[in-house]
């Protein structure tokens, strides 16, 4: 019997050891699958981490390591190499690895931070054959920065996200040439900076509203033809062009790893892919809680960390019996706002809730409401679906409250 | 010299050369591939058919409830999965209705057991899922499914600890007779054998052709499919078929064995013997044809797509002939030729033997294979035991699959050893999954460029010029 | 004169617009602070980066690595000309330089690398 175990040592798994055991709780296992705790950090050897976090600029690689120092100093115990097949609702977790083979834990209380898996090729179905030199770009990202390997010299990538971004540098900076990035939306998934520091800066150019409608090559890719789309997404013919390379890159969305979840019994929300949560990201199973990248995508690590955070401190009041889940208030949104996490708010304090928008919006005003009444109206200029945004609710607003309504309306 | 060459290493071929490893013979399998099961048999529905579409009499017929009757035992010997879970065919109005009673008849005569037809109701008792506008099926209780190319691995496995010979990359060009049988080349080697089976798929036309036999031509007949999600893999539990037509059996809705569930094929006459890409109109119209058959499936699920090329024969049956002394086509081994393929193999077998194929018994012959997935069958207790051997079996690779690093050396160091990622994944699963080797490729071409000894550039996805990374990004 | 550039100094990525005259910023609006401005007149004067990338240790597997200042956004290729070179003794620590005085900045291990 364990009092708290996490699963994954990531920035989320290790934000919320730390913060459990600064809770009080010190019996806390981390169980890690690969060789080292860091998780997708360890591959993201660029720069950008942890300005809100630390105020400077860290490499995945560093800001992994401020928390495994901390883990270490802790003395918080970690089971590296070790892979978990499968959770249960009473918080039983089997898990292999080499020395001890399969084995089984009770915990008191679990803590999910598996993170997120790449959207695969497969789920594009884009026509064509299927030769070798198709990557994800984090498979890429793995092959360059850990394994040391060039997947390939001539590159398209598809999908704007931030890894495709990075990666569209890192290979050339590595010595392939980047043809194109083809973004099938009108806008980029990824930060305005990553366009200018990895695409503009290299001179490669972005393809908004292109898709890639076949891949040629029988063994090995020695093409692709993109087109542009309409307005409902669909390629137009005339504009398609067939681009020379060996390599086609994906970067078209991350999804929460969530098939130890399930396993769990716990509700997954069909638009994060996430569990639903509440304020302290407990799940819809008592004493599983769940933070970071298998909640919802971020796209920042530093949020990741703060999240992981909360749910390290919920899951040791958990453990103590000192948490308090007074009320029950569901948040609603308006469909511009895609999805909020958390999902509901049980208990009454102030709660920062972060969330994702369906489209670009311009100077609109994100708005808090219970029924007709209006709690909270905020301006922006601008909100994209490739960049999260958070309200804070203050605790007197949710006296007697029965369901609050987050929106975009017009200022 | 060997007794027997056989061209071609799929599922045909590769149940020939296990029927002739239980004789005392020499017998070499040739394939131009890297890897076994690489042509239509990687790619197809994956059923072993009752056997109610055929003709009566015919070859198709006769083999397909024989070699259908004798799957389940080839499969428990090999280690094979086996899923004997009962197909569907709808019938949407009252002429798929007299259609259906035709094929039930037809069934009966061919000496398929079991065959009733359902009405509605219970028809969704037996598939809940399935659209309203049903209203009849045929059931066939003996319909079954199996993995055709973890089938054809483990006959070829089980083929080659019995002393098969198996030699890849070899793409025959020219095959000379000679005084007692026939010299095969290949560009860059040659093999002499007294008896030659043609097993060579789509080629086995032009395989024939070389040996001056021009009396059948194949035609590629593309099929497309999608795969989902192990997460729909219970939207059927039954093959459901739709009411039959010219160009084939229709778009199907199976489950697999790996819990997967398979939509397809499409059915589109092609030139091209080589030509398996899949085009957006056919990924668009599989899926929109098996929503006639369960309306709610999704589209987000898939993890895959692929085409496959179906060898139709130009005589309309299964070609097995003796053109010349010695020489036994098996050609135009379209659907069923997996649910056929045991029978098939005997039925080669005999015609080699009137050929004068002497065939003593293997006295040594063993019949078993120890199953590819014995580890991930085995109870914790067996595992902890298999890992405290070898610790390579508690390191998961794939977590999609959760495949362990001793499942894939073991893949890597067996018989018929995987070669290329693509043949890790067609014996382990390893890149099988949602993410689709994203994670673990990279590990899996370490374990390849180890277990080979070769450098991690040569690794490739499918044997050739298919490498998967073009160099070390720092060059010291 | 105007220009437009997208500020790379944190994950907001304002649009900045900055006027210039006879080679010297007059003018820069759109940042939400002083480093946008900052950013914006070195970006138009004399622009700079950090370069990320690996080096090969002596025992064949790569650490990463930082230029620990930006560089001169024009010798970033010269830069990894020089990364691509190196070799790095073992053990590494963060921080510990693994290339001096390139282009004004040291080229710095961002990962612990311990011996076997």
């Amino acid at each position: 019997m364990r009092e708290l175990v996490i699963i994954g040592g990531g920035p989320a798994g290790m934000s919320a050891a730390i913060a459990a055991y600064e809770s009080g709780v010190t019996d806390i296992l981390i169980m890690e699958r690969d060789a080292r705790l860091g998780g997708i950090l360890q591959q993201c050897i660029h720069n950008g981490f942890g300005l809100h976090r630390f105020g400077e600029e860290l490499t995945g690689p560093e800001y992994a390591w401020r928390y495994e120092e901390r883990v270490q100093a802790l003395g918080i115990e970690v089971k590296c190499n070790t892979m978990v097949l499968d959770v249960t609702a009473d918080k039983v977790i089997t898990a292999t690895n080499a020395e001890e083979g399969v084995f089984q834990i009770r915990a008191k209380a679990v803590i999910l931070a598996m993170g997120c898996r790449e959207r695969a090729k497969g789920s594009l179905a884009i026509a064509g054959s299927r030769p070798a030199g198709i990557y994800s770009a984090g498979t890429a990202q793995k092959l360059v920065n850990m394994k040391g390997y060039l997947p390939g010299k001539n590159v398209v990538i598809l999908g704007s996200g931030d890894i495709g971004l990075i990666m569209a540098r890192r290979m050339t900076l590595e010595g392939a040439k980047v043809h194109a990035v083809c973004e099938l939306m009108p806008y980029s998934g990824g930060l305005a900076r990553n366009i200018q520091q990895c695409l503009n800066d290299f001179d490669i150019p972005l393809l908004l509203s292109h898709t890639v409608v076949e891949i040629h090559g029988k063994e090995r890719v020695e093409a692709v033809t993109i087109a542009k789309v309409d307005q409902n997404r669909r390629p137009i013919p005339e504009t398609k062009q067939t681009i020379p390379c060996d390599t086609l890159l994906l970067s078209v969305g991350l999804i929460p790893e969530n098939e130890l979840s399930q396993g769990a019994a716990v509700d997954i929300s069909a638009i994060t892919k996430g569990p639903v949560v509440d304020q302290d990201r407990q799940t819809s199973v008592e004493g599983v809680f769940a933070c970071g990248n298998v909640l919802h995508v971020h796209d920042l690590v530093d949020f990741v960390s703060e999240e992981a955070a909360i749910a390290g401190q919920a899951a040791a009041q958990y453990i103590q019996n000192t948490r308090q889940n007074a009320i029950c208030i569901p948040l609603y949104t308006d469909g511009k706002v895609r999805y909020t996490v958390p999902q509901i708010i049980t208990e009454q304090k102030d709660t920062s809730v972060y969330f994702r928008v369906s489209d670009v919006y311009k100077n609109v005003c994100v708005t808090v409401k219970d029924g007709d009444h209006v709690l909270l109206k905020k301006k922006r200029p601008k909100v994209a679906p490739g960049e999260m945004e958070s309200i804070r609710l203050k605790a007197e607003w949710l006296d007697g409250v029965e369901a609050l309504t987050l929106s975009l309306e017009e200022c | 010299m060997y007794d027997v060459a056989i061209i071609g290493a799929g599922v045909i071929g590769g149940m020939t050369a296990r029927a002739l490893a239980r004789f005392a013979l020499k017998v070499c399998l040739l394939e131009k591939e890297n890897d076994v099961a690489t042509g239509a048999t990687k790619a197809n529905s994956a059923i072993v058919h009752a056997g109610f579409d055929a003709k009566e009499g015919s070859l198709k017929a006769v083999l397909n409830v024989k070699g259908s009757q004798m799957m389940p035992q080839v499969c428990r010997e090999l280690g094979v999965k086996y899923q004997n879970n009962g197909s569907l065919v709808l019938g949407f109005d009252e002429d798929d209705r007299h259609t259906l009673n035709d094929l039930l008849a037809r069934g009966r005569a061919n000496g398929v057991a079991g065959l009733r037809l359902l009405e509605a109701d219970e028809l969704r008792q037996k598939e809940p899922l399935v659209s309203e506008r049903a209203i009849c099926a045929l059931y066939a209780p003996t319909g079954a499914i199996v993995c055709p190319y973890e089938l054809t691995v483990a006959a070829i496995g089980n083929a080659m600890d019995n002393g098969v010979t198996l030699k890849r990359n070899f793409a025959v060009c020219d095959i000379r007779e000679t005084a007692d049988g026939y010299r095969i080349a290949s560009e860059t080697d040659v093999v002499e054998a007294r008896f030659v089976v043609n097993c060579a798929g789509v080629h086995a036309d032009r395989v024939a052709a070389v040996i001056g036999d021009s009396s059948f031509a194949i035609h590629p007949r593309r099929g497309e499919y999608l795969l989902l999600d192990k997460a729909c893999g219970k939207m059927a539990t039954h093959t459901i078929f739709q009411t039959p037509s010219a160009m084939g059996k229709g778009v199907l809705v199976s489950p697999t064995v790996d819990g997967n569930l398979l939509l397809g094929p499409t059915s589109v006459d092609a030139a091209d013997k080589t030509d398996r890409t899949t085009t957006p109109d056919g990924l668009a119209d599989v899926l929109n044809t098996a929503r006639k058959s369960v309306p709610t499936l999704p589209a987000d699920q898939t993890i895959t797509s692929f085409c496959g090329l179906r060898a139709v024969g130009s005589t309309g049956d299964f070609i097995l002939t003796t053109p010349k002394k010695g020489f036994v086509n098996a050609a135009g081994i379209e659907s069923p030729g997996l649910s056929a393929s045991p029978a098939i193999a005997e039925y080669v077998v005999a015609l080699l033997q009137e050929q004068g194929l002497a065939t003593p018994e293997n006295p040594d012959f063993h019949p078993i294979r120890p199953s590819m997935h014995a580890f991930r069958e085995a109870t914790i207790e067996e595992k902890n035991e298999w890992i405290r051997r070898d610790p390579a079996y508690g390191r998961i690779v794939c977590r999609c699959e959760g495949v362990t690093e001793g499942e894939i050396r073991e893949a890597i160091r067996r018989h018929p050893r995987a070669a290329d990622l693509d043949g890790v994944k067609r014996r382990t699963r390893a890149q099988m999954g949602r993410c689709q080797g994203g994670f673990c490729s990279p590990t899996v071409i370490e374990l390849l460029a180890e277990e080979w000894n070769i450098p991690y550039e040569q690794v490739t996805k499918c044997g050739g010029s298919s490498v998967l990374v073009v160099g070390e990004t720092k060059k010291g | 004169m105007e220009r437009t550039l997208t500020c790379i100094v944190c994950p907001l990525g304002c649009t900045l617009t900055v006027q210039w005259q006879d080679g010297a910023v007059t003018s820069v609006t759109g940042n939400t602070c002083p480093r946008g401005k900052a950013y914006a007149e070195t970006e138009c004067t004399a622009p700079v980066r950090t370069v990320t990338s690996t080096v090969r240790c002596v025992d064949g597997r790569l650490v990463s690595v930082k230029t620990d200042r930006p560089i001169p956004k024009e010798c970033m290729a010269a830069c990894m000309e020089r990364i691509h070179r190196a070799t790095a003794d073992l053990p590494i620590a963060i921080g510990d330089v693994i290339i001096e005085d390139v282009f004004g900045s040291n080229v710095v291990a961002t990962q612990n690398r311990s011996v076997g």
